[in-house]
């Protein structure tokens, strides 16, 4: 207890090291937040999903706070509905009871200087037989009404703003301006945008005494949320969120059955001998003319795509690597140790040898080793995306990397696609190799000394 | 891979004797032999183990054959000229070509059999001819797709490597003479920045030259259409070199410097560096004559097995930029389930590395006095 104590009063004396730990923390605590909040199921649904599941969304819209770095403030997407209360709806039953009016207002503030893509209400009625009625109005700042659209409603309509030819015929323009007829200020000769407090007014009546009318209003800016948008208008933050613990959980695990694995090999191999340490060595050479990379890339191609499989392959291909040797070595030396030859006397097993005189001897190589390694595999992942290898459902960085690189984003200037990722992964990867590179500092003091 | 660093006792007992100076060279043969024949072992089973792989144990076959009926029967059925054909007459013909194209491609016999034959053509060399892949010529042997990429990786892997290896030696040396200054700092700081690959830089790279600037290609080998005169032809071709090269650069760049001068370092602790420089040696002759002397078997170690990662490429650093080289060739061989290609470029690194291993035992031996061949393998130190 007390030189875990002394190690980490020595770890804080290292500024790298409390920054690597402030990253891992917050990596860590981002994860936990991600598995909570979205369980296994829901964010594979979601992220698979295509158009049903993310209809509100603009595609490409870079993230709402672009605007606090710009002079020109772009329109934010946001959409709202009337099943979960963030629509206010109001129904009045009238004198028959057959017939009810519902009442739909939405007041926004709209401070953007362009206007949005595009106006979209999602009409949902229970209806047996007798069709419903709804009529659309728009209330600008300056007080004037809009009359948008009047219309009959079956169970399902979705009714867009610059569709519309009748409310082209009315504002006397095209499709492409509707938006712009709506949200200009008339008496601006710029065709500037009006800012203030809209007003869409939906006036609804139903004939059914069971049947109600439901909306959603959604408006598609150019920036959406904390994250944006990607071509297929998928939420990126569920990528970076989720991606998280699938790159931690990676690294991490690559990382530690890697050098675990390798050590216990090298301590076996260097306490047997013979023919066993031989065969160690034998493997060792052979790996070192397998290529890795092709292998991984053939098992992704032939086989399985699986985050795990390839967790599982890269292990495989990591353990017989040149740090056997480096350990092996050590290993050779220690075996003829004093404190061993006792263990002997007293008859302790090899087991017992291996795991409880052997290899805690060598934590203080393992650690720091271990922390390092773990950027190289997180990268790998990315690395497997990019060619397309990624897994098959799961959100990963690799993922939106692959998505935006092969859908031209560097080309297009949509850098918040590629830079999102990127950042998170350069935490991470910094992270952890500041960490270790602390570490082996502390538990090899002859490098403190250089 | 280590060579054997003891200095054996008996080979130091008898110095200058006939008989020993005799018994060096069997002893040496010797040793030779059994490596020779160990590295043959470890390519033979390496290479096997690849063959299994890219053939998926024998699946590859089930999907080459059901191939081999959908295009024939296809051609057959498309075919004018056989339009006049009763249905079994047509079944018997499809039949027939089906049967001669899989005894063609000698998918009838066995895999085991086959894995066997494709072993001993590869370690032959005769890498024969890709199932799918095509040179730019039009050539379907694998020598000639495999040689016709080989300068485009050779272009990227070779300047950015020998800049990197031959840099990062250059300015590690001048650090360690200046340990704890201002830039070794910097060094010892950014060595992190190692941790992402060089695609990662490259995308950066990209963002920043070619997308925000417009500087620099995005990728590719050179402009399109490539120029006709030679020299505005290498210039475009060094133009779109700079991006992907810089990122192979950058990527490993600081954790080199840091690793060779911590190696410098610690060598430049020893006793014997201590008493030159206290006999008053130039600084220039105490690194030339004290330092890099007896650091030169690992430089060179570390140089050969550089000179053979020349060969592999880099596959997603390629693919990034577009980078017509022999990674991104391994890439598609892989999509397009190109046995022969595949085992192809296994087989030529397995055996440049298995001749380099071999060879630096010798250079060690040349360079370094304190090597001694010692009898029998696999001890180390």
């Amino acid at each position: 207890m007390t030189s875990l104590k002394k190690f980490f009063s020595e770890l804080i004396r290292y500024p790298s090291a409390i920054l690597g730990m402030s990253i891992i923390l917050f990596l860590l605590g981002v994860s936990v937040y991600a598995l909570t909040t979205i369980p296994y199921s829901e964010a594979v649904r979601l992220w698979r999903g295509g158009e049903d599941v993310w209809y509100q969304n603009p595609k490409y819209a870079p993230p709402a706070w672009f605007n606090a770095f710009s002079d020109k403030k772009k329109p934010v997407s946001f959409s709202v509905k009337t099943i979960d209360g963030s629509l206010p709806k109001t129904t009045t039953p009238s004198t028959d009871p057959e017939i009810s009016t519902i009442d739909i207002t939405y007041a926004f503030d709209y401070a953007y200087d362009d206007s949005p893509q595009e106006l979209m209400i999602y009409f949902k009625s229970d209806i047996i037989e007798k069709l419903s009625f709804v009529s659309i109005t728009w209330i600008t700042p300056d007080e004037r009404t809009i009359r948008i659209a009047d219309m009959a409603l079956s169970n399902k309509l979705t009714y867009r703003f610059t569709q519309d030819a009748k409310l082209q015929k009315r504002l006397k323009v095209e499709s492409a301006d509707v938006m712009q007829a709506l949200f200009e200020d008339p008496d601006s000769p710029t065709q500037a945008i009006q800012k203030g407090e809209y007003q869409l007014v939906i006036t609804g009546t139903s004939f059914e005494k069971a049947a109600t009318i439901d909306a959603e209003f959604v408006l598609h800016g150019e920036l959406y949320g904390a994250a944006g948008t990607d071509k297929y208008r998928r939420d990126l933050l569920l990528p970076l969120l989720y991606g998280t613990p699938i790159a931690l959980a990676f690294g991490l695990l690559a990382a530690l059955g890697t050098s675990v694995l390798t050590m216990i090999i090298a301590a076996a191999g260097s306490w047997y001998g013979g023919w066993f340490d031989e065969l160690i060595q034998r493997i060792t050479e052979v790996n070192l003319v397998l290529p890795f990379l092709a292998i991984l890339i053939m098992v992704g191609t032939f086989y399985s795509r699986s985050l795990w499989v390839m967790l599982g392959v890269t292990i495989l291909l990591s353990i017989f690597s040149g740090s056997i040797k480096t350990y092996r070595s050590i290993f050779m030396q220690s075996k003829e140790s004093s404190y061993i030859e006792a263990a002997r006397a007293y008859g302790a097993s090899s087991g017992r040898i291996i795991f409880s005189y052997l290899i805690p001897r060598m934590i203080p190589l393992l650690i720091p080793a271990l922390v390092s390694s773990v950027p190289s595999f997180v990268f790998l992942e990315a690395s497997l995306a990019l060619l397309g290898l990624g897994d098959p459902v799961l959100p990963t960085w690799g993922k939106i990397f692959y998505d935006a690189f092969y859908d031209g984003a560097l080309y297009q200037a949509r850098y918040y696609w590629i830079l999102e990722p990127a950042i998170l992964l350069m935490i991470t990867g910094f992270g952890f190799a500041m960490l270790g590179f602390a570490l082996d500092r502390i538990f090899n003091p002859r490098l403190r000394d250089v | 891979m280590t060579s054997e660093t003891t200095g054996s006792s008996d080979s130091e007992s008898t110095p200058g004797g006939k008989k020993s100076s005799k018994s060096a060279v069997v002893r040496v043969a010797r040793y030779s032999l059994l490596r020779l024949v160990s590295m043959m072992f470890t390519v033979i089973i390496g290479v096997y183990l690849t063959i299994l792989i890219a053939n998926m144990g024998g699946y590859v076959d089930t999907i080459m054959r059901n191939e081999i009926r959908d295009n024939i029967t296809q051609a057959i059925i498309a075919n004018p000229v056989f339009r006049n054909l009763t249905t079994e007459a047509k079944a018997d013909l499809i039949q027939t070509k089906i049967e001669t194209e899989i005894d063609r491609r000698g998918l009838n016999k066995p895999f085991v059999v086959r894995s066997v034959g494709y072993l001993k053509n590869a370690l032959t060399l005769n890498l024969g001819r890709a199932i799918y892949m095509k040179s730019d010529q039009g050539s379907k042997e694998v020598r000639l797709i495999l040689l016709e990429r080989l300068p485009a990786t050779l272009l990227l892997t070779g300047t950015s490597y020998l800049i990197l290896f031959f840099g990062s030696v250059y300015i590690a040396l001048s650090l360690s003479r200046k340990y704890g200054s201002f830039w070794d700092k910097v060094i010892i700081t950014f060595s992190p920045t190692s941790a992402a690959p060089p695609w990662f830089y490259g995308i950066f790279l990209i963002l920043i030259f070619a997308a925000i600037f417009k500087i620099l290609p995005f990728g590719g080998l050179v402009n399109s259409p490539s120029p006709d005169n030679p020299l505005d032809y290498g210039l475009s071709v060094l133009k779109h070199l700079i991006l992907p090269a810089s990122a192979v650069i950058i990527s490993s760049m600081f954790l080199s410097i840091y690793n060779w001068r911590t190696f410098f370092l610690i060598y430049s602790s020893e006793d014997y560096v201590e008493m030159a420089k206290a006999k008053g040696l130039t600084a220039r002759d105490v690194e030339s004559r004290y330092i890099l002397r007896p650091t030169l078997p690992t430089i060179i170690t570390n140089f050969a097995l550089l000179v053979i990662t020349l060969w592999t490429g880099l596959t997603i650093t390629e693919t990034v930029f577009l980078w017509p080289g022999l990674g991104i060739t391994l890439f598609r061989a892989i999509g397009f389930y190109d046995t022969p290609v595949i085992v192809g470029s296994t087989i030529i690194y397995a055996y440049l590395l298995a001749i380099t291993v071999f060879l630096l035992d010798f250079v060690y031996a040349l360079v370094d006095p304190r090597v001694k061949v010692s009898s029998g393998g696999g001890g180390s130190k």
